[in-house]
């Protein structure tokens, strides 16, 4: 016979795991055992304050109090404690109390560290579902609409207009060889360094993902819709399998989508490490088998896209943004953000940063507000000189320009771009003429090869950072460099060439010194 | 057809007509043998009714594929922004020097690889590494010999 029993939980997150997660739940369990202590853990997603990771969660009275960074050394004691309700030295309070979750608006990552990802039963008893069930009571025009009016923009980095591209795919006109298939495709191809929403979405909240897909399929008129992920994300993997095959068996998926009479089912498809496979044309080839080389535009994907069918293909987060937008409607999910910044945004906070994680917050906050209060400066306790937003495609900006807001226009007025949300942080030990380099290596690297701005482009541009590096004729190598980032911008086929130069050009307007312009050269 | 052959054209027919079926198939094969086979392409070629070009071009294009086994654990680095904001050069650098061993590089004894990964998606706990299925946030040299010597007791 046990004594006690004790329900923990605990994330199953990649950043947990790669911190000791599973390390510490065995632990925990062998602690269990010589106790008698009949103990239960949850596994659950992320509550995003990866410096707290693993953070082990327990109910009391309605209220989840934490404890972390926990690791297997702390199983003991923290069993002890909290078999005994006594104080522990990892103990962190309420968890939703803590200022970095308290003062966020979770909309999408509202579930996401709370709930067992894979219990459709709690998914729904926490509003899952309401979404889904609200669209197929609507006539599929009026939900393309909603997802229009409510300002939802593409969250892969392009920032379209969501609902314009419903409404498109709605009204493609099926191809005449009769096969009526339509595709609905996540992006799932998270590749841009210092973002992880998708991925802790799809860790944590696997159903919301499902859900999203399921009424963009109903709304479309697909049946069929496809999750590509990168095959850097085996946690990812095995949490979306298994939410699929529930969901298949809920009625959720399949001939009969929760008795709507329409069919909607869903595969994952690994992909196999190409960075461009984010693109969606080349998405949609390597979704075919092919190798993934990035396709013309027009014709656009939502009239020709997956084996020349109309496709919808969005982000995950902006696909995750659809179920609370029917669920709650268009106007509530307006009002948060700014302009025709709609809406609110996982932003991830990541690289040199004392207090890293998931902020999901509504389009306005400043870019200082997120590095430095939010994210507490860099962890090396040194200044920041520079943060990179958006990814290897994004531009690296100077503290100077903190008070920007984080939305789409202003980003773009200022040679900058919001992206997936990822802002990565710098200390000043950083070279930007290194990070430029960087770029275009990284460009040699994943270039599709299809075009030769980006294919010779990239090489070219690393050989002119190395001779300016080596300070060989270095006023004109600038200028070449300038020439060559304009070339890649006007010739290049897709995003990946033509927003290389953004990293580069960033760099050489931002810290000048770095390229020997102004006070480095004096010094020498 | 010797009994590589055999085993290839069993594990990739499954895919045939399935959407990117070729991709999935090349994959089931690689973590069948550890690597693609040399037959891998012809076999491919026949099933998906390809040119072996075609199937040539697909192998080249990915990362993932490779044609050479690799060594038993293979350690991958994360080579991108986030990792180089928090010391992923330098971490590099250490993982090299105590495996004597150059990132691209596979070890004589082919008991480790060193390779580069364009990130894991752990880029608030950077730097980060995957040692075989294991992943490593906030990684230094210490932590990753420390997952390689549980990958290894792992696989025996």
């Amino acid at each position: 016979m046990t004594d006690v029993s004790l329900k923990l939980f605990l994330p199953l997150d990649s950043v947990a795991v790669s911190l000791g997660a599973d390390d510490l739940e065995e632990a925990l369990l062998s602690e269990a055992g010589k106790r008698r202590v009949n103990l239960t853990i949850v596994r659950t997603g992320s509550r995003g304050m990866h410096w707290l990771e693993p953070l082990l969660e327990v109910e009391r009275d309605g209220v989840r109090h934490g404890f972390g960074p926990a690791g297997a050394a702390d199983a003991a004691s923290l069993l002890e404690a909290l078999v005994k309700d006594k104080a522990h030295p990892k103990a962190l309070g309420p968890v939703e109390e803590i200022p970095f979750f308290k003062d966020q608006t979770r909309l999408i990552f509202a579930r996401c560290g709370v709930i067992d990802p894979l219990c459709l039963e709690e998914y729904e008893a926490h509003g899952g579902l309401a979404g889904l069930d609200k669209a197929i009571a609507t006539p599929n025009a009026k939900v393309c609409e909603t997802v229009l009016e409510s300002g939802l923009r593409g969250r892969g980095g392009a920032g379209f207009p969501a609902g314009v591209k419903w409404k498109t795919v709605a009204g493609a006109p099926l191809s005449q060889d009769g096969a009526d298939q339509k595709y609905i495709v996540c992006n799932a191809d998270e590749g841009d360094s210092g973002t992880f929403a998708d991925r802790m979405i799809m860790e944590g909240d696997p159903f919301l993902l499902i859900e999203g897909m399921a009424i963009a399929g109903l709304a479309v008129g697909a049946a069929k819709g496809y999750i590509y992920l990168r095959s850097e994300y085996p946690v990812a993997a095995r949490v979306l399998e298994a939410a699929i095959e529930r969901a298949k068996e809920a009625g959720l998926l399949g001939d009969n989508v929760r008795g709507s009479g329409k069919a909607f089912d869903l595969e994952v498809f690994i992909g196999a490490g190409a960075y461009i496979c984010g693109e969606e044309t080349s998405l949609l080839e390597s979704l075919e088998g092919k190798r993934g080389e990035v396709r013309a535009k027009p014709p656009l994907p939502a009239l020709e896209g997956l084996f020349g069918k109309p496709t919808l293909v969005h982000n995950v987060i902006t696909l995750c943004s659809v179920p609370i937008i029917m669920a709650k409607g268009a106007n509530y999910y307006r009002d948060f953000g700014m302009g025709k910044s709609t809406g609110t945004m996982p932003f991830q906070i990541a690289g040199n940063v004392k207090y890293g994680g998931l902020y999901e917050t509504a389009f306005g906050v400043t870019l200082g507000e997120l590095v430095e209060k939010i994210g507490g400066g860099t962890m090396t306790d040194r200044p920041i000189r520079a943060v990179q937003i958006g990814g290897p495609l994004g531009a690296y900006l100077p503290p100077s320009l903190f008070g920007l807001a984080m939305d789409y226009e202003t980003m773009l007025a200022n040679g900058a771009g919001v992206g997936h949300g990822g802002v990565v942080v710098f200390d000043d030990s950083i070279d930007l003429l290194e990070q430029a380099r960087y770029a275009f290596e990284f460009c040699v690297e994943e270039s599709c090869g299809k075009c030769t701005p980006c294919r010779v482009g990239s090489v070219r541009g690393v050989e002119v950072v190395d001779r300016i590096k080596a300070n060989i004729e270095r006023a004109e190598n600038l200028e070449l460099l300038n020439d060559l980032c304009e070339l890649m911008v006007d010739g290049s086929l897709c995003a990946m060439g033509g927003m290389i130069p953004i990293p580069v050009q960033s760099a050489m307007k931002h810290f000048p010194e770095d390229f020997g312009v102004k006070s480095k050269l004096a010094a020498e | 057809m010797d009994a590589t052959e055999t085993k290839l054209t069993a594990i990739m027919e499954p895919w045939v007509g399935r959407t990117g079926g070729l991709i999935t198939a090349l994959r089931s094969a690689q973590e069948a043998f550890g690597y693609l086979p040399a037959q891998a392409e012809a076999i491919a070629a026949e099933a998906f009714n390809l040119t072996r070009a075609e199937v040539k071009g697909v192998i080249s294009f990915y990362a993932d594929f490779h044609r050479e086994p690799k060594g038993r654990t293979v350690v991958r680095l994360c080579a991108a922004e986030a990792c180089q904001a928090a010391g992923g050069r330098a971490l590099q650098a250490a993982v090299e020097k105590r495996f004597a061993l150059k990132v691209g590089e596979t070890s004589a004894s082919r008991d480790l690889t060193l390779e580069p990964v364009y990130c894991l998606g752990l880029c608030s706990c950077a730097p980060a590494a995957m040692v075989g299925e294991r992943l490593v946030g906030r990684a230094d040299a210490g932590r990753i010999e420390e997952a390689i010597e549980r990958e290894s007791e792992a696989a025996e």
